[in-house]
């Protein structure tokens, strides 16, 4: 790093310059992923906090299945229940609507989710409330209808008495409001639907494949089966797609530029190799360049993103954590030096003899 | 000591081969300065080459010391440079980031030499910045030096590492003749000093009272009537 390190203070203002482009796109890729977390937190949690080891969801006919399409009737719930080395089915009604606290006649959009009381331990089955004249409200559905333990909140004709608040739960960006299946399926009727619960949690180890292929029913991880919410794919989609993108253009970028700086240093290399430079040496002096800049435009980048991540809070869906910070960071400085790789040619191909000038 | 024993050069030209340095075997001794000289395509420059072990020889053997440097690989070709053998260029060839102190402690960062070697490095570059009167200006850079500044730094720079073998390229080409004949006394005079075996081009004799013999090149084949001078 001996000539690395002067080069990179003679040619201070080409290299702070890259280093600022590469803090720019990690910024960008910051708030989109910090974003894209955000959104998908409140679009997901619920379904990613539900219980069970992989959730299962009617097969339509035809295409794929779908949160808001699929039903789990008793020949469904029967079948996974019986089946050899399921331990627990607990069947889970999910239905999109509105609530409102009790006097008030403003109602809010909230996600219902019914499941039976003490089923399992999971931040939506620990919110189900005991009573058919209760209700569980995750955080934000608290905060929105602005009530507490004890208060009463109105859905369609009927009241419930508010037995617990807990976790920060989302579906399609509304808040979880959690009933017993009896409360729920009553809300799904009044709501158009036919009351049948929507997913089937399964907890155990069954031929997964063979008892959904008997049962026309898709099984999956809760995080394989979000490709079953329409508003998930497009979303986090378009986004990732961004994100993936700007990736691309720092490789690119940094690729770009180091290629370029290696190709008008040509001339010093073969004259350090002229001088005896293993091309061990050379190829250190380079990559550890490419890292300097590199660490520095992203260490400058991140700190941006979790500031403004901070002084945002709550303000939009934002999620700081090092998934959304730490990780696209890695991925850019791995890329990055990628592209400074790139460089690494005009390295080990520069020819010692050309430092002798007058011989071509 | 360098003994180059029957070396010949082609390069590829069209469909046959040219023949830039032609079966040529030629000793420089070990303290004093061989000057080798011939008209411009002679082939001067290909022998430097050859000796520095920057390019291979088709046939024949290069001594540095003990060492047949034409039965190196290019990586061995490196270690043997960067350990015993100094060159300087026809143009200094610094590098424009680092100052002139800087220029010579770069040869003990070529390689995988230890915290000794770098030591030993660090205390020769100030003795050589001494030597070749350049102490005052150790923190310039090139651009705030002169061509004849310069190519002193780069003398240092071939010395700096203590190599049995000096090899110069017309070192005055680019220089006036006050200034030219300046550097050809440093080089008769640390070649003296520090027992160096050095080869040196030029094309013209006017410092030739700086060489202690001389080789005419011809047409890549050696003359071997060598001028002892005075
Ligand atoms: N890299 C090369 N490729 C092909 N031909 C070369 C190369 N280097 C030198 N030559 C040829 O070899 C001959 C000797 O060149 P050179 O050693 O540079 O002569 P001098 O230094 O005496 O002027 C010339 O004809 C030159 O054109
Ligand atoms: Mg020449």
């Amino acid at each position: 790093m001996f000539v690395a390190w002067r080069d990179l203070r003679h040619a201070r203002g080409r290299f702070v310059l890259i280093a600022s482009v590469v803090a720019l796109i990690t910024v960008l890729v910051g708030f989109l992923a910090g974003l894209t977390g955000g959104l998908a937190a409140q679009n997901v949690s619920a379904v990613l906090a539900l219980p069970g080891d992989r959730l299962v969801l009617q097969q339509p006919a035809e295409g794929r299945p779908s949160f808001s399409t699929s039903a789990i009737d008793q020949t469904i719930e029967q079948a996974w229940r019986t089946a050899p080395g399921v331990q627990r089915a607990t069947p889970i009604g999910i239905v999109q609507g509105r609530a409102a606290a009790a006097p008030s006649p403003t109602a809010v959009p909230v996600a219902f989710f019914g499941l039976p009381h003490g089923s399992s331990a999971s931040p939506v089955a620990d919110l189900a409330p005991a009573g058919d004249d209760e209700v569980g409200l995750s955080a934000q559905a608290a905060i929105d209808l602005d009530v507490g333990v004890g208060d009463s909140v109105a859905v369609g004709d009927g009241t419930y008495r508010v037995a617990a608040i807990g976790a920060d739960l989302w579906y399609s960006h509304t808040p979880a409001v959690v009933l017993t299946p009896t409360s729920w399926a009553e809300v799904d009727r009044n709501l158009g639907g036919d009351g049948l619960p929507t997913v089937l949690a399964v907890a155990g180890s069954p031929a997964w494949d063979s008892v959904a292929a008997a049962t026309h029913t898709s099984v999956n991880t809760p995080l394989l089966s979000l490709t079953a919410l329409e508003t998930f794919q497009s979303e986090i989609g378009s986004l990732a797609l961004m994100i993936a993108m700007l990736f691309g253009v720092s490789a690119l970028v940094v690729g770009a530029f180091f290629t370029v700086w290696t190709m008008q240093r040509a001339g010093d290399i073969a004259v350090l190799k002229a001088l005896g430079a293993s091309t061990g040496s050379l190829i250190r002096d380079a990559l550890g360049q490419s890292l300097v800049v590199l660490a520095a435009g992203i260490g400058l980048g991140l700190a941006v993103v979790v500031g403004v991540g901070m002084a945002i809070d709550g303000a939009l869906p934002f999620l700081l954590s090092p998934l959304t910070t730490l990780l696209p960071a890695l991925v850019m400085t791995v890329l990055g030096l990628a592209g400074g790789a790139f460089a690494l040619r005009t390295v080990t191909s520069a020819d010692p003899l050309t430092a002798l000038g007058s011989i071509r | 000591m360098i003994n180059l024993q029957d070396v010949t050069l082609t390069f590829p030209d069209g469909d046959s081969r040219l023949i830039a340095v032609d079966d040529v075997s030629l000793t420089a001794p070990d303290g004093k300065v061989t000057g080798i000289t011939g008209p411009s395509g002679s082939g001067k420059s290909s022998l430097l080459a050859v000796a520095a072990t920057l390019i291979r020889p088709d046939t024949g053997h290069v001594w540095i010391d003990d060492v047949d440097a034409a039965a190196l690989t290019p990586t061995q070709a490196a270690a043997l440079r960067r350990e015993q053998i100094g060159i300087v260029f026809q143009q200094p060839n610094l590098l424009p980031s680092l100052t002139a102190r800087e220029q010579l402690l770069v040869m003990a960062e070529l390689g995988d030499r230890g915290r000794r070697h770098r030591m030993t490095v660090h205390r020769r570059a100030d003795d050589l910045l001494d030597a070749v009167g350049l102490t005052a200006h150790a923190h310039k850079r090139p651009g705030q030096l002169s061509g004849g500044q310069r190519q002193r730094i780069a003398i240092a720079r071939a010395l700096v590492h203590a190599p049995s073998a000096l090899l110069v390229d017309e070192p005055t080409s680019a220089l006036d003749h006050q200034r030219g004949s300046d550097i050809m006394g440093l080089i008769h005079r640390l070649t003296h000093e520090r027992g160096t075996a050095t080869m040196l081009i030029t094309h013209d004799l006017a410092h030739a009272d700086a060489l202690d013999t001389v080789t005419t090149i011809n047409d890549g084949r050696a003359s071997h009537s060598d001028t002892v001078l005075a």
